[in-house]
Order: structure tokens, then sequence, then C-alpha cells
């Protein structure tokens, strides 16, 4: 698809992020962060309530000032600027519309108030109804809306401005889980027409994974880690990065160990297990990391679980198990017939487990991309 | 415990009927889950059953007894809402008192304290007792508000979408967690969401409401392998099921025009040629969004999987169910 870029000076509009702090009295709300935002990026900022990434993108938005470090947004340094003056449009709540106007005047109001003349407005609400679909309803009064029609407006009313690059805070987290899912495909189709560099804020992690071409993962005011969705999810930097995200998440298998650097097996209740080769010496106690689906059961396996439960799905089932090492989670497909209470042997993906360090949490598997796990 | 059942009941609000002739059995001690999308009848249905909404027509009986005129106290019902309401300058042992100590029940204080600390073990509250209501997370405020429930012991546990206000990931691990508690009270519990992964995992079956009307009743299994239309084969399933012109393939019965096809149903590799518009990749599966004769289709593919954008794939459709141009199921 050719990508209709609403903007005629084909301006950079990559954001940098240096060593950016955010401190509320004693309160670190972010600790010294550091990432890039490419240009035409939908990037996300993950990660559990209080975590700093909404502190961070009110930051980049102008609504916070930092306490120390540098936000560059294409190349120029905004950080200490208001807001009015970075070019950037912020998506809230997408159902803030002016409910006395119509859908035309709530679109172009952010236009109006510029004093641009009319005939101009009219050129570009013309592009963003096309883009949008919602060309039939301009002249409709926007409190009879469909709320799929009302976030079109809203969003309508964010790209009209033509600014360089969009900040969304949990824009679709009003929505039921449905709603949200359609709303989400469209949000990325939307993006992929006009490849506006988005900076997002979700705790969802499935919407994360879902929309971007890159994520941010927050914890406690600190970068975990950062990647694309994939790189993410198979190769998590720690057990917090684990835990976040997948649903169900990573499994946990707690053991005592002893590993050398470049070491691919682990022999856990004299199990050896197949594991992704170490990338350094480490002993004492270790964590064997393994998603749901990369769990099969095999006769063969002599490291052996007790099936507790399952869990339909539909197209697959959820079978949580009891192993010497702690409760494991499997997903496999949903006509395998499995019966609570019977004992069978597991048999792990080796390329995709990760070992974590317990104390520290973190991953001591050799990450494929070692260079994209940055701890700010 | 009772069983409740629902006779031909109706309910309009001025002239939007709400709820249309629904009849219903819930069995002694059954998880039952009514799903559906907002305004399909579910927190009506569940107002009328507690008793905060009037009957327009038909029979509410709990235990074969019949409540329809029963004030709400009268009926022995237990109600969890998706807003906590909790009392915030109790701490959360009173909180959990509070209903025991009402004028129609009146524990004996050592009474009281025994089911208190059962529940708050089941709910894993045991610790935060003696906390301000106002001291605890989300999670754990919504935890009280089910053990202000839980502790009563009623006919039937009402809960209407008691997760929804939670982050995700907490609302997975209550998830699991109601289920385990309901499963050892052995209670009877209707739960309304329109989430389906909750009502998935969590009921032994489900009622799938459709603008007041309840249109299928099944194991989570029956419903998403069999669902009577295709209103009903789009609630269950993520991504949803598919729909397109039964004509695109040969072979569909008389009578069909539409083809519902789930996702993992499409066998790629042989048959029609369609084009790849994008990929999702969601760590656990990628998702692949094709167009076939200007219809959009998503099918699941391999994780790492190297098809790109403006590929020509070949899908093949495995299972197919078909309906007519209503929606309906055709055989």
């Amino acid at each position: 698809m050719n990508s209709i870029r609403v903007v005629e000076d084909d301006l950079m509009a990559e954001i940098s992020i240096n060593n950016l702090r955010k401190v509320f009295g004693d309160f670190v709300a972010v600790e010294s962060s550091t990432f890039k935002v490419a240009d035409g990026d939908f990037f996300m900022l993950l990660g559990p309530s209080g975590c700093g990434k909404t502190t961070t993108l009110r930051m980049i938005a102008g609504l916070e000032l930092p306490s120390s470090g540098e936000i560059y947004i294409g190349g120029e340094e905004v950080g200490q600027k208001p807001a009015s003056q970075r070019d950037i449009a912020f998506v809230f709540q997408m159902f803030a519309l002016y409910p006395h106007m119509n859908v035309r005047k709530n679109i172009s109001y952010p236009l109006t108030s510029q004093g641009m003349g009319k005939a101009e407005i009219n050129k570009k609400l013309a592009q963003v109804a096309a883009i949008l679909g919602i060309e039939d309803i301009l002249n409709r009064p926007v409190s009879g809306l469909s709320s799929g029609d009302r976030q079109r407006v809203a969003l309508g009313r964010a790209i009209v401005r033509n600014p360089k690059c969009f900040l969304m805070d949990e824009p679709l987290g009003a929505l039921d889980a449905e709603f949200r899912e359609h709303m989400a495909g469209e949000l990325r189709e939307l993006h992929d027409q006009m490849k506006a560099t988005t900076v997002y804020v979700t705790h969802d992690q499935r919407e994360a994974m879902q929309m971007g071409d890159r994520i941010v993962v927050m914890n406690h005011g600190v970068i975990e880690q950062f990647g694309t969705p994939q790189e993410i999810y198979d190769y998590p930097a720690t057990m917090f990065v684990a835990d976040f995200i997948g649903s169900p998440p990573m499994n946990f298998l707690h053991f005592e160990g002893n590993l050398n650097q470049g070491e691919d097996s682990v022999i856990i209740e004299g199990q050896k297990i197949g594991i992704r080769t170490v990338k350094e010496s480490i002993q004492g106690s270790l964590v064997l990391g393994v998603r749901p689906e990369h769990v099969s059961f095999n006769d063969q396996s002599g490291y052996r679980g007790r099936v507790d439960s399952t869990e339909y799905l539909g197209t697959t089932q959820i079978v949580t198990l009891t192993t010497p090492n702690g409760p494991l989670k499997a997903r496999l497909q949903s006509d395998l017939k499995i019966s609570e209470g019977e004992t069978v042997g597991l048999e792990f993906r080796e390329e995709l487990t990760t070992v974590f360090e317990h104390n520290s949490g973190r991953a001591i598997s050799a990450s494929i991309r070692a260079e994209t796990n940055r701890h700010g | 415990m009772a069983e409740v059942k629902l006779q031909d009941v109706s309910k309009s609000f001025g002239k939007i009927s709400a709820v249309i002739d629904l009849s219903l059995t819930i069995a002694d001690g059954e998880f039952f889950v009514l799903l559906g999308p907002t305004g399909a009848g579910k927190t009506t249905t569940l107002r009328l059953i507690s008793g905060l909404e009037r009957l327009d027509s038909g029979s509410i009986f709990i235990n074969e007894t019949d409540v329809s005129e029963e004030i709400p106290s009268k009926r022995d019902v237990a109600m969890v809402f998706q807003q906590y309401s909790l009392y915030p300058h109790l701490t959360v042992r009173e909180n959990l008192a509070f209903p025991l100590r009402s004028p129609q029940l009146k524990f004996p204080e050592d009474v009281i304290h025994k089911k208190i600390d059962e529940i708050s073990q089941i709910l894993q509250i045991s610790h935060k007792l003696d906390n301000k209501t106002t001291e605890l997370s989300g999670g754990e405020m919504q935890r009280v508000s089910i053990g202000r429930a839980l502790v009563r012991n009623p006919s039937i546990y009402l809960m209407d979408e008691p997760l929804s206000s939670l982050d995700a990931k907490l609302r997975s691990d209550l998830r699991v967690e109601l289920k385990r508690i309901q499963n050892q009270l052995g209670s009877t519990l209707l739960y309304v969401t329109h989430d389906q992964i909750e009502a998935m995992t969590m009921a032994n079956r489900i009622g799938v409401l459709e603008a007041g009307k309840l249109v299928q009743v099944g194991t989570p299994r029956e419903i998403y392998e069999d669902p009577v239309s295709l209103y009903v084969g789009g609630r269950l399933g993520l991504p949803r099921i598919n729909s397109i012109p039964s004509s695109i393939f040969p072979g569909s019965p008389e009578g069909a025009q539409i083809m519902g096809l789930r996702p993992e149903h499409i066998e790629l590799g042989k048959g029609k040629e369609a084009k790849v518009q994008r990929l999702e990749h969601l760590g656990d599966q990628t998702q692949l969004h094709l167009e076939i004769e200007n219809h959009k289709i998503i099918t699941i593919t391999d994780i790492h999987s190297q098809i790109q954008p403006n590929d020509i794939v070949h899908i093949q459709p495995r299972n197919p169910l078909y309906f007519d141009g209503s929606g309906n199921r055709v055989r």
C-alpha cells in the first residue's frame, strides 16, 4: 500500500530520549532513561500502573518538565519547551469531543483556532475524512455517533493538524475487549497509511505486541528491555519482562545449578534438559523459563509433571501441571485428550528457553541480539 | 446453594426491550456465564434475579420457590459489582463482617470470626485483615468485595463483570482464583461478562445473549465448535471467525450464503490464491491478514514465518461452518 502522507514538508520526526529522569519530591518516577523512536515507528511504552510510562509520555508531550536529561524531536531539543511549541498531537481518551459541534467542526477545530483559511481547511478535512472513511458523516452531530465513529472523529482531530508525531495514552483503555481488538487493528492500519511517528502508552501486553514496531518495557521507573515484540517475547532480558509479556506468562522452574559459559543443557531432578546457550558462568539459585506454547508432552521424557487442570480456549487449551520445580502451564491443541491427575513426560523447545539468575532476575542465556537489551 | 430457574422472563424500559422471553435453569453448584456485548441484556437479567428490577412478565424460582415478587433481601442472593463498593472507614475485617451482622442474619461473633478466617485464607488476604480498605491495591479491594459476597453463603452469587476494572495481569490471576473458589465452595454462580476469555475459562456452561434474547446455551466447547448462528460464532474465538461469501470455495450446502471459517481452520499451501496484507506478531502466534477476492480473512501462521506483506499464498478451508443470508446456521 502506498503511504498517504498528509505532511507536505517531509520532516523527519525521530524522537530521541537521552538520560531522561523525573522525580516528584522523594519519589523517582522515571530513572535515567535512554531510547530512540525511529521516524515512522509505532512505538509502545509498556508496563504496569506506576511504572513511569505515562510520566515519560507526558515529558515527551511537554506536560511535565524533565528533572534532567534531554528530549529531541526531529533533531531539535525540546525538553524545556512548552507543549504548544512541540508540534505533537496528544490523544488521550478518544471520546473527548465537543458535544455541541458536528463532525466537521470537531475535526477542523484545531485548524480554525490556528486561523487557517477556509479553502485549505476544507482540503485537509477531505483528506482526513478519506483516510478514516468518515466522508458520509461529516455533517452529523457527534452525539448520535457509534463509539467507533466517535473514536475515528477524535483521531481525525489529531491527524488534521499534521503533527510531527502522535502521543497516545491508553486510547483504547475504556473500550470492551472485542471492540478494542477491532480498533487496535484499525489504528495500526491507519498508521501503515500515514507512517507518522507514534508513541503509545499501554499496560496491555497484547495491545503492545499487536500494534507495536518496537516496545519499551518499564517497571518502577526503569527500562527493563527495549526491542521488537518478537525479540522481547522470545528473549526476555529479565524475569519481570518474561512474566509481564505473554498470557499465560512464561513458566519459571526453580532449581540449584552450576553452569559454565557456553553450556547448552542443565540437570534438573536428575534429568538432562536442553537450553539456549548461556552467555556466562553462574551457580546457585537459578530459574529455567519456558513459555507455555513451548511445552509438549512426550512419554519418552524423564522430566515429569502431574496434570492439575485444563482450561478450554477454543483453538488451544491451557493445561496446568505440578512439577518438582513448581507449577507449569502448557498451551496445547484443544483436541488433545488430557485427564486430570495423570502424570506425563515434559519436553521443552530448548532454543526458546531462558535461564535466569534467581536473585537479580537477570537472563543469562545468550540473546540473539544482545545489543537490544539495554538497561536504564 | 440452590438451583435458579428463569421462566419466560421479560423486561422493557420504555420502548426498549432489554430482556425478551428468557428461560434458563442454572443447576445447583454450576458456574454459569452470560456472555454478550454491551446492551445485550446481561446486567438487566442479573438485576431481575437479584430483585433490583421488577419483572414485566415471567417468573423466577430459587430452589423451586417463586421469588418473582420478593424484595431483594428476601431472595438470599449476593451480588458483586464491577466497581468495588467497600466502606472506606472500615478495616478489611469489618467490611467482611458487615453483611453477617445485618439485621436479617445477625450471626454470633465467634461464627463471624471463623467465616472471615476461612474466606480471607481462600482469597489470600489474611495478612491484610486489619488494614483500612483505602490502604489496599485495586486487586486486593476487589478480592475483599468478592469476599464480602462469599462470607454469606447465599443461594446464588450474582457477579457483574467483577474483574473488568482491573488491569490485564491481575484479571487473569483472579480468573483462576475465582474458578477455584467456586469449585471449592460448590457455589451456584451467575457471572455476566463481555469478555470471552473469562467465559471460556470459568464457565461450566455459557449462555449467549443477543439483543435481549438467549440464543444459545452450552459448554464452552459446544458454543465454540457448534454455534447456531454467525453471531454466536463471533462471540468466542480470537482472532474472530472469518465470514466470506460461501461461493468463493466450492462445496457449500444448499441455502448457504456465508462461510464461517475459524482462523485455525485455514490450511496454507494449497487451494485459492490470497494476498498477504500484513502480519501481526503476538509472540505465541503470528496472525496473517489476507485478502481473497476483495474479502479480508485472518489466519494463524508459525511464529517465525518468512511470509511478507504482498506475498501471494494459497489457502484452503478445513471444517468450515455455513450460514444463510441472515446468519443462521446451515448444516
